[in-house]
């Protein structure tokens, strides 16, 4: 538990936030797909810590950063910090993504990280840290809008970027499971964050060309440390606290398919 | 530095802050946080005679200062917990206490007698309050006669210090605590949670799986509160409080109402070094008031 600082809150569009945050001391290593537990406020209505995925870690900087979708009171009062505020955080918490054995292995391997909405947080830090094992992998980022998209430059330094809006607004128009990538192209690993409906799509695409596929799951979660059990999901191994055995999980040990 | 040790009868507690059941796992996640060795007692996760995976998600939801849950009891059995769990627990340096719940008044024998068995264990918490399963749990403890029988059967199989916790979802919560104690009972704990509900508007559903659940978190301490000063005044045996307990300021008002130890629940997931405040917190108080242990205060109202 540590009280980081704000460096910064930038506004990307009315309904989502990035917030950068630093420490006196060298941040926690941390991997991607791993997430932070925030305190809000103590309120009466932002009582709970809020589960927030690790967007980014910049270990020159030693920064953390936090991609924020203002959906809530809790999440809201993130919005408004300022600059040298501190922020409470429990971190780093869960399992993470999977990354290749070995370099070699990097180099070879295709990617695909499959990000929906805010989804796309930790996919952000992932892509990086596969980039810098000499991957390239191939980012396929969706929203409702072209203004839902986002970071996008950021995943561009990083690898390939595909991109779908449901209006048609940016990228191509549809689902990130109508995009022709799909078609035109074959992945060894898919991982992907977002909405449900999404990423239980994915997972059957996946299923269908037979591909290695990992989703980063949100329920709802009060202790974050795989005490109080209230975040489980279903699988094939019983219920399982999404906190601790997760976030990311293999789809094929869900009951999803 | 106050003498923060108190007694419930046998069982010496190092200070009054104990964990609540369900709320701390089995400490073990909680040891990068705090030296668990400094908490009182340490309340692990409802156990029962067979493995059960609770209810379906969802589970929790936030509401004004406090949560609802209604995971269900999940744990994978007191043999589970015998092999697996005890091995790695039973070396930290606390009272371990385990909450032994059931759906019969033989499931709530046998669990308890099993874990009768180990050296470690000094202690069993019976829970016959848990709102969130549909047989035994709760409908035991919300009649004198259920409650009684619940004791009397897991007395005659379990000889170390029995606590019994008490469900709020009643009409006169001093009635059961005297009934468990003419059973044998060392100690009773309350209050389990305040049984709630919350719906989702736009859905026109309730949003916990099984439309209800078990208030917990500062929203429920009043109540908890005058309870525990009801039932200290009931009683003779020790009594042990918890409801929304977040601060040293909480736990000093528990002890002054009589409990002779407290549980922190909810507020481990606000601060997981919550509880070790809490005991700082108590003996600091203690000390600027020149009281030399916390035994002066325990039911200190008049």
């Amino acid at each position: 538990m540590l009280d980081l600082q704000v460096v910064s809150v930038d506004t990307l569009s009315d309904k989502y936030v990035l917030i950068k945050l630093t420490y006196g001391h060298p941040l926690p290593s941390m991997v991607p797909g791993q997430f932070v537990e925030v305190l809000i406020d103590n309120g009466a209505q932002t009582f709970l810590r809020r589960p927030i995925s690790i967007n980014n870690v910049d270990i020159e900087k030693n920064q953390l950063w936090l991609l924020v979708a203002m959906v809530g009171d809790g999440t809201r009062h993130l919005a408004r910090l300022k600059a040298g505020d501190s922020l409470n955080c429990v971190l780093p918490l869960g399992n993470g993504f999977t990354f290749p054995d070995t370099v070699m292995q990097a180099a070879e391997r295709r990617f695909l990280l499959v990000g929906g909405g805010v989804g796309v947080a930790p996919l952000l830090y992932f892509g990086k840290e596969l980039h810098d094992m000499g991957c390239v992998p191939s980012f396929l980022l969706g929203a409702r809008t072209a203004k839902d998209l986002l970071l996008v430059r950021e995943f561009m330094r990083y690898g390939n970027v595909y991109l779908t809006t449901e209006d048609g607004s940016g990228g191509e128009k549809g689902f990130v499971t109508d995009h022709s990538i799909l078609k035109s192209e074959r992945f060894d690993q898919i991982s992907t964050c977002g909405p449900l409906p999404m990423m239980k799509a994915v997972a059957r695409y996946a299923a269908k060309v037979n591909t290695y596929c990992e989703a980063s799951l949100e329920n709802m979660m009060a202790c974050g440390l795989g005490a109080c059990l209230c975040c489980v999901e279903k699988t094939k191994m019983g219920n399982v606290c999404v906190c601790k055995e997760g976030p990311v999980f293999d789809v094929n040990k869900l009951l999803w398919l | 530095m106050a003498r923060l040790n108190v007694n419930i009868q046998n069982l010496e507690l190092k200070n009054p802050v104990m964990t609540a059941s369900g709320t701390f796992g089995y400490g073990l996640e909680f040891a990068d946080f705090i030296h668990l060795e400094d908490l009182g007692g340490i309340i692990v996760k409802g156990t029962t005679l067979h493995p059960r995976e609770g209810n379906d998600y969802p589970r929790m939801v936030e509401t004004a200062s406090g949560m609802l849950n209604c995971v269900g009891l999940q744990n994978k059995g007191v043999d589970y917990f015998c092999k697996h769990i005890y091995p790695e627990i039973k070396s930290i340096d606390t009272n371990m206490i385990v909450n032994v719940s059931g759906s019969t008044l033989e499931d709530y024998a046998e669990c308890a007698a099993r874990i009768n068995e180990l050296d470690k264990i000094p202690a069993i918490e019976l829970n016959i309050s848990c709102p969130n399963v549909r047989q035994g749990g709760m409908a035991f403890g919300v009649t004198c006669e259920g409650a009684a029988s619940v004791v009397k059967a897991v007395r005659a199989k379990y000889n170390k210090t029995l606590i019994v916790k008490l469900s709020p979802n009643v009409t006169n919560i001093a009635d059961i605590a005297c009934a468990v104690e003419a059973e044998g009972a060392d100690s009773v704990s309350l209050i389990n949670t305040l049984m709630g509900m919350a719906i989702d508007i736009e859905k026109r559903k309730p949003i916990l799986s099984i439309g209800t659940g078990g208030l917990s978190g500062p929203a429920v301490k009043p109540v908890a509160l005058r309870m525990v000063w009801q039932v200290a005044k009931a009683v003779k045996i020790p009594v042990v409080g918890l409801g929304g307990i977040c601060t040293a300021q909480d736990a000093i008002e528990f002890l002054m109402a009589g409990a002779t130890a407290i549980e922190i629940g909810t507020a481990n997931f606000l601060d997981p070094a919550v509880t070790i405040k809490v005991r700082d917190g108590i003996n600091d108080w203690l000390d600027r008031h020149g009281c030399q242990s916390v035994q002066e205060i325990i039911g200190a109202i008049s």
